[in-house]
């Protein structure tokens, strides 16, 4: 059931890529929030198989690099599905559906090897502090979504290579903004999160623990300089991409290194 | 009430600025006092029991509809004569429909195909406003009625369905689609116009018809400025105060007669520090030009002049016309389906020898329903 359940969700997200693909290619219509009811379906089916997870090992799935992966997927997704509404961001589902697919795939390649074995003594805390550092993941995952789609953007309209997709693409005045929103989420996240984490006398790795205060630093100072000095939104957008693909290397490494 | 043995037939009758110059549209044209005579005259042609005229700056046309009607009707000829007052009438100018000819024309007319700016959407509205005059004259019925109503779903499909609408094509709708693209909502955007043209005051007009309620106008005459300001309900600078302005305006719009360029990146840069990551989208509309190109190297600097701005235009136009093609296969499909009401409905009322599937499913045979 689990595996029919990703296998769901995956089709799901490949769908809503391919199906935007090829109606910006053929210059087709694209049905009113297609992407948003595909992430959604994509969500549905990763959240049960997450809670069939949990039922199955008694605790939140982060218990290896497969979970993790899969978690950090739906961390997206889930934001994505907050956000993308809120924020009338249209094609932002387009562009959320790569990366949640990408951290599915990776999942799959990793493959479920590690056992999953529960600890003696359930803390919630411990599962909160590790759920909400995931999403604060998912949190910079999306304002890097929203960075690569300034980009794309600032590029076409600084060239003056008007494309279809420039018509479809929002505003780069409210993508800079949708990049600021995600990053003080992100870091408040997963701030909480390391915090939580040290308030219930939970100690990881030195290695984990350093890698997720150097990405909570990361973009702190980056808020931090855009406060100082005014940043450009272009900088503020090649930096959210930028920083999520370091702080995704260095998650990948440390989770592969040691799951709590 | 004796149904004629002939086949019901709508035809269409007109000119337009496809086919005749502004010259004689005019003699042919209809102003709204005039319509409801226009009409009962030319109900009263023989054979003619429902008419329609639409009658708009690019084209004059009649449509009638009834039996045993031919759009080579020399009545027709005569009424159109006494119409214009022209004598000779050019029959190089008239177009002349039948039959699914005249569903097709007027399906392409009311989609926007036949339009000067193909897809615009003005059209539809005035085919709309030439239907109702004619219902409620009481000069339509069962076949016009069918007719128009399917005209104004095949318009609405063609717009949802393809990208004939889609795309700037003039230079004012292209500023004001970039601009929507940079900042979103532009009613809090605040504009201010360099050297107060024509060109400038239009493109400041389309921003506005966009929601733009701020705008600034500065020029060499601060009278000029100040008669342009006051038609766009904005305010006049003088015209050496406009550095001190950047600081606080989104769009820029330049259009003086100045011989080289006013701003380049060396006095524009200083200009912007205080700016933080608001962005500032310049419309150089100015030839010379006002604006160095060497701006538009700054980030969020976004410089468009005149030539950008046509291009952009002239590839949404020419995207409009490949997309026409697409329009036009589904025109065909929606005139075949109106011809097989017709001669659903033709046969319905002749009760028909013939076993016709009708529209919703029905069958007649024998002019009985079974």
């Amino acid at each position: 059931m689990q595996q029919i359940l990703l296998a769901i969700s995956t089709l799901l997200f490949l769908a809503s890529i391919g199906y935007t693909a090829f109606a910006l290619g053929a210059a087709r219509h694209l049905p009113h929030r297609f992407n948003f009811w595909m992430l959604a379906a994509g969500f549905a089916a990763q959240s049960s198989f997450l809670y069939l997870r949990g039922l199955e090992i008694g605790r939140c799935p982060l218990t290896n690099l497969f979970e993790v992966l899969l978690f950090l997927s739906w961390a997206t997704v889930l934001l994505y599905l907050i956000v993308g509404p809120a924020f009338h961001l249209s094609l932002m589902g387009a562009f959320a559906a790569p990366l949640a697919l990408l951290l599915q795939i990776l999942a799959l390649l990793v493959g479920d090897r590690q056992p999953s074995t529960p600890p003696a003594v359930l803390n919630p805390w411990i599962e909160t502090h590790a759920a909400l550092s995931v999403i604060s993941f998912g949190a910079f995952g999306l304002a890097a979504v929203a960075g690569a789609m300034f980009l794309l953007q600032d590029t076409m309209l600084k060239t003056r290579r008007i494309q279809p997709l420039f018509y479809k693409l929002p505003p780069i005045g409210e993508l800079a903004k949708t990049i600021l929103r995600l990053m003080i989420v992100g870091v408040i996240l997963l701030g909480v999160g390391i915090v939580a984490g040290f308030a219930v006398g939970y100690l990881p790795e030195k290695s984990k623990l350093l890698a997720a205060l150097a990405a909570w630093c990361l973009y702190a100072g980056l808020l931090l300089a855009r406060a100082l000095r005014p940043l450009s939104a272009r900088k503020m957008a090649v930096a959210s991409v930028a920083a999520f693909a370091l702080s995704l290397g260095g998650f990948l490494w440390i989770a592969k290194v040691a799951v709590h | 009430m004796a149904i004629s043995e002939q086949k019901p037939n709508i035809v269409c009758l007109g000119l337009s600025h496809h086919s005749a110059p502004v010259e004689v549209r005019e003699r042919f044209a209809v102003s709204p006092p005039r319509i409801q005579a226009a009409l009962d005259r030319f109900r009263s042609i023989e054979g003619v029991s429902e008419a329609l005229i639409l009658s708009t700056c690019n084209r004059v046309e009649f449509y009638a509809a009834g039996e045993e009607l031919r759009a080579g009707y020399h009545a027709f000829d005569q009424f159109l004569r006494e119409h214009s007052g022209m004598e000779s009438l050019g029959l190089d100018t008239l177009y002349r429909y039948d039959f699914p000819h005249s569903a097709t024309h007027l399906f392409r007319v009311v989609s926007g195909l036949d339009s000067m700016v193909v897809g615009e959407t003005e059209i539809t509205g005035q085919v709309k406003q030439a239907y109702k005059t004619a219902s409620q004259a009481g000069a339509t019925s069962r076949l016009l009625n069918k007719l128009f109503q399917r005209a104004f779903q095949v318009a609405k499909h063609i717009r949802t369905k393809t990208g004939i609408n889609k795309g700037a094509v003039s230079v004012g709708s292209v500023a004001v689609d970039l601009a929507g693209k940079i900042f979103g909502d532009l009613s809090r955007c605040r504009v201010m116009i360099l050297g107060a043209g024509e060109n400038s005051e239009r493109t400041a007009r389309s921003l506005l018809s966009r929601g733009v309620r701020d705008v600034r106008v500065a020029n060499r005459s601060i009278e000029r400025a100040q008669a342009l300001a006051a038609s766009l309900n904005g305010m006049a600078v003088p015209l050496d105060n406009w550095q001190s302005e950047i600081d606080s305006i989104d769009i820029l719009i330049a259009s003086t007669a100045a011989p080289h360029p006013i701003i380049d990146r060396k006095r524009l840069e200083p200009l912007l520090a205080s700016r933080a990551e608001r962005p500032l989208f310049l419309i150089d509309i100015a030839v010379p030009r006002d604006v160095h190109p060497d701006v538009n190297a700054l980030d969020n600097v976004y410089l468009y002049d005149i030539d950008s701005l046509e291009a952009i235009a002239n590839m949404a136009l020419n995207d409009r016309r490949i997309e026409s093609d697409v329009c036009q296969r589904l025109i065909e499909a929606h005139v075949a389906e109106f011809a097989e009401w017709l001669e659903c409905d033709f046969a319905r009322r002749r009760g028909a020898a013939k076993q016709v599937a009708c529209e919703g499913g029905e069958v007649f045979t024998e002019g009985v329903r079974v």
